[in-house]
């Protein structure tokens, strides 16, 4: 009996200290110091049941932010964004040096490192059919059309990118066409 | 008996082998015989290069399907719609404003570059495609023998147990001699193991170098027990839950070298890193609906293959509203619940956008090799330590900031050093992360 006693001592002991399945996330020690009362961004439980990260109210600007773009994503709109939109930015060293680093983050998995439509995904050929910047009349209007909007199989990365940020993109694309077509 | 089956078994095997052979020689020979590969391989190029961006040979894309249009289309109609198709509906051509009002009046681009010879490589192409790649053999089997996800600890402690067991027979052996050489020990009638046990326990009683030996062993154990329990309350190091989309980090951003700010765009400019919203997976899978042959992902200890990853892209569909069929967004959209992994407690202030864009922090040096991670896991232990470690160790770039220059130089001198850490800039004060 007492070896019975010893061996299911030792299994639980052995069960106890195996227990690290690493599906499962630890104990928590007082949940209400971990768990923020804000809402967290992408909450599963959202507000109210709805999720928390929806489209801001139509019409409003956020401090220190810019109206939203408005021009529609139809070719009538990509013709007005064209001539319309100019660059709010100057060409600056800052500006393109920040235009560079998105750039390298954002497009240039499809659209190379000189805009020649030779990005490594489209080299491994997974996205095909770039475009070369210099086979395209773009101008800064039209590209930041296309960056809201996007155009063909290219999405809209407007979201992940600021206003800035998109213009700056745009002086540094201007940049590669302008060496393209040299 | 047993011959005449394998002799039957053997012709049936050769008569296969034959039949295979002969279909395949001749679906070989016969494309062989046709196949101009100089022009297939111009057209291919011209069309992966400037048409496939919107179009697909085997279905219908951003604009028609174009495998077979040479025997939909007449050939000089297709020349003058490719080089400039707008002249085309100008000039009054019914068919092409036809196509025009199909699609919606999303116009194509004019490709007046374009010679007579390349269009026609380019039409060639669409007509006979890819060559037919051969069966490839021992193709990566799906749903494989899984690995057991347990990994060593368990096996280390099985090990320990079992040498708690040992150790304890070992004593009882001991224990038995010492009785018999006192001549305590009865003459052995019978060997009965609930005897021996007994015994033991009697000899254990009395010996209290044992009783001792034994207290001290269970209150270490205990002790071990006890403290590695507490010490793990919080401490998610190795935390892989299973995500209900097998998404390989590994595929994403080791194979295909994505960018990890691609997706996680507001590290740069938020306290979160984020996890990416469904429009950004579309805005690459709105045109990858499959996976490139080949592509396996080890997922909760089962090989995917093509055929299960192709389900899992389909899945991202769902949750967009994305009807791949018609390629247009349905409305019916449905959120992904990915589960967190990295969650530091509420009392903990941590930035992202301080690490990665003021200290300019690669991103594996807190999350650890993600480009090699199939199923993510939390690398790092997310430790107070852990931050302090850093802290202590990391020098801070003090260049081009002019504003601080002054302290900066200060503390310097304060220190005695060229560059000031982190935590001499006041990074251990308890106020930065916990108010």
């Amino acid at each position: 009996m007492k070896s019975l006693k010893l061996i299911i001592a030792l299994l639980i002991f052995v069960s106890f200290i195996s227990c690290n399945n690493k599906r499962t996330p630890q104990v928590e020690y007082m949940p209400d110091m971990y768990v923020s009362i804000p809402y967290d961004a992408d909450d599963a439980e959202g507000l109210n049941g709805n999720p928390v990260n929806s489209k801001p109210v139509g019409g409003t600007i956020p401090v220190g932010g810019h109206p939203s773009y408005d021009i529609a994503d139809t070719p009538e709109g990509y013709e007005k964004a064209k001539i319309e939109l100019k660059n709010p930015l100057a060409s600056s060293e800052e500006n393109l040096e920040n235009g560079k680093a998105m750039y390298e983050i954002y497009c240039i998995s499809c659209h190379g490192k000189k805009g020649d439509g030779n990005g490594y995904l489209s080299q491994a050929e997974k996205f095909e059919g770039i475009p070369n910047y210099k086979d395209r009349d773009i101008t800064a209007g039209s590209v930041y059309h296309v960056l809201i909007h996007g155009k063909n199989l290219m999405g809209s990365h407007s979201g992940q990118l600021t206003y800035n940020e998109r213009w700056q993109i745009i002086h540094y694309v201007e940049q590669l066409r302008a060496d393209l077509l040299k | 008996m047993k011959s005449v089956a394998l002799h039957s078994k053997l012709i049936k095997i050769l008569l296969k082998s034959l039949a295979i052979i002969l279909f395949f020689g001749f679906s070989f020979s016969s494309q062989s015989q046709d196949l101009d590969e100089t022009k297939q391989k111009e057209g291919r190029k011209l069309f992966k290069s400037l048409c496939a961006s919107c179009h697909k040979l085997d279905k219908k894309l951003v604009g028609p399907m174009l495998g077979g249009i040479e025997e939909r289309r007449e050939n000089s109609w297709l020349l003058a719609w490719i080089k400039n198709n707008a002249a085309l509906r100008a000039s009054g051509d019914r068919d092409a404003i036809a196509v025009y009002e199909e699609y919606n009046g999303s116009a194509m681009s004019a490709f007046p570059q374009l010679s007579d010879q390349q269009i026609n490589d380019i039409l060639y192409y669409t007509t006979v495609g890819d060559p037919v790649k051969k069966v490839v053999a021992g193709a990566p089997v799906a749903g494989g023998v899984g690995t057991d996800g347990g990994g060593s600890p368990k096996w280390i402690l099985y090990l320990l147990a079992g040498a708690i067991v040992v150790a304890f027979l070992m004593i009882a052996g001991l224990l038995k001699q010492v009785n018999e050489l006192k001549g305590k020990a009865k003459p052995e009638v019978q060997s009965n193991l609930k005897r021996d046990l007994h015994e033991l326990w009697e000899g254990l009683k009395a010996n209290t170098f044992l009783q001792v030996l034994a207290t001290l062993f269970v209150l270490l154990m205990g002790a071990y027990v006890a403290f590695g329990t507490i010490f793990k309350v919080g401490i998610n190091e190795g935390y892989s839950p299973l995500q209900p989309i097998a998404f390989s980090h590994k595929i994403h951003s080791g194979e295909n070298k994505i960018e990890c700010q691609y997706c996680h765009s507001s590290a740069k400019h938020s306290k979160h890193s984020g996890i990416p919203s469904v429009n950004v997976c579309m805005n690459c899978h709105m045109n990858i609906a499959e996976v490139a042959e080949g592509t396996v992902v080890e997922w909760d200890g089962i090989t995917y293959g093509k055929e299960e990853l192709d389900k899992e892209i389909a899945k991202v569909y769902v949750a967009a509203g994305w009807d791949p069929e018609n390629l247009v967004y349905t409305g019916d959209t449905q959120p992904i619940k990915w589960i967190r992994l990295h969650n530091l407690p509420d009392f903990a202030y941590f930035n992202h956008s301080q690490h990665v864009k003021v200290g300019g922090l690669e991103c594996q040096k807190c999350h650890g090799p993600v480009e090699e991670m199939d199923e993510m896991y939390q690398y790092s232990p997310l430790t107070m330590g852990w931050c302090i470690d850093c802290h202590r160790e990391t020098k801070v770039d003090l260049k081009g900031n002019e504003y601080y220059e002054k302290i900066h130089k200060e503390l310097a001198e304060k220190y005695d050093v060229e560059q000031v850490t982190i935590a001499q800039l006041g990074g251990l004060e308890c106020g930065k992360c916990h108010y």
